[in-house]
């Protein structure tokens, strides 16, 4: 069953990746890169439990600290270079 | 094998989330699609996967990755979309209420 998981995971990147290259707009680029971030979170706790090995888990934590910050980050980017 | 299918619908909502912001024709929709169901469903892969690992240094990783997740992402999200509201010029539609007009947000 985390094979299907793996699987599901993979083909939602590869979505994200292709809404990356199109967006017409900066924020679509950054929500695409947002949900990268988001697969990875997810094929990384799949990994855990199909290895039933949790050594990548605090990189899970960081993951989830270090992604709402720089979407906020480009966030105050964009609303800055309005005027 | 009950966390191993959490884990499952977890990762079906991510695809869902993905399939929304390749097929939804319009920023904030697409913002909507990944705030919403991607949110619920990196949750339902962490509590999963919380459920199927049985060391407590594994457990108490994932319930504190799913956490930050859940109190950090929505107010990203909403700066996300403040920030295009006031930057990109999208053009407004007449059939819809543009509650940002007016207010701090909305004087571009």
């Amino acid at each position: 069953m985390t094979d299907v998981t793996f699987v599901i995971l993979t083909v939602a990147a590869i979505l994200f990746t292709v809404r990356l290259c199109v967006g017409p707009t900066l924020a679509d680029r950054v929500i695409a890169l947002n949900g990268i971030v988001l697969a990875g979170m997810g094929a990384i706790a799949t990994q855990a439990v199909a290895t039933d090995n949790g050594d990548f888990l605090p990189a899970l934590v960081a993951i989830a600290l270090v992604g709402p910050i720089s979407t906020g980050m480009i966030a105050r980017y964009l609303e800055r270079n309005r005027e | 094998m009950i966390g191993k299918l959490v884990m499952l619908v977890g990762a079906l909502l991510v695809l869902l989330a993905a399939i929304g912001v390749i097929r939804f024709d319009d920023v904030f929709a697409r913002m909507h699609a990944l705030a919403k169901g991607s949110t619920l469903g990196v949750v339902l892969l962490l509590a999963g996967a919380a459920i199927s690992l049985h060391h407590a240094n594994d457990t108490t990783s994932l319930v504190l990755a799913a956490v930050i997740q859940l109190l950090a992402s929505p107010p990203a999200s909403n700066l996300l979309s403040r920030a295009t509201y006031l930057a990109e010029h999208i053009p407004r539609r007449l059939d819809v209420t543009d509650e940002g007009r007016g207010t701090d947000a909305g004087d571009s």
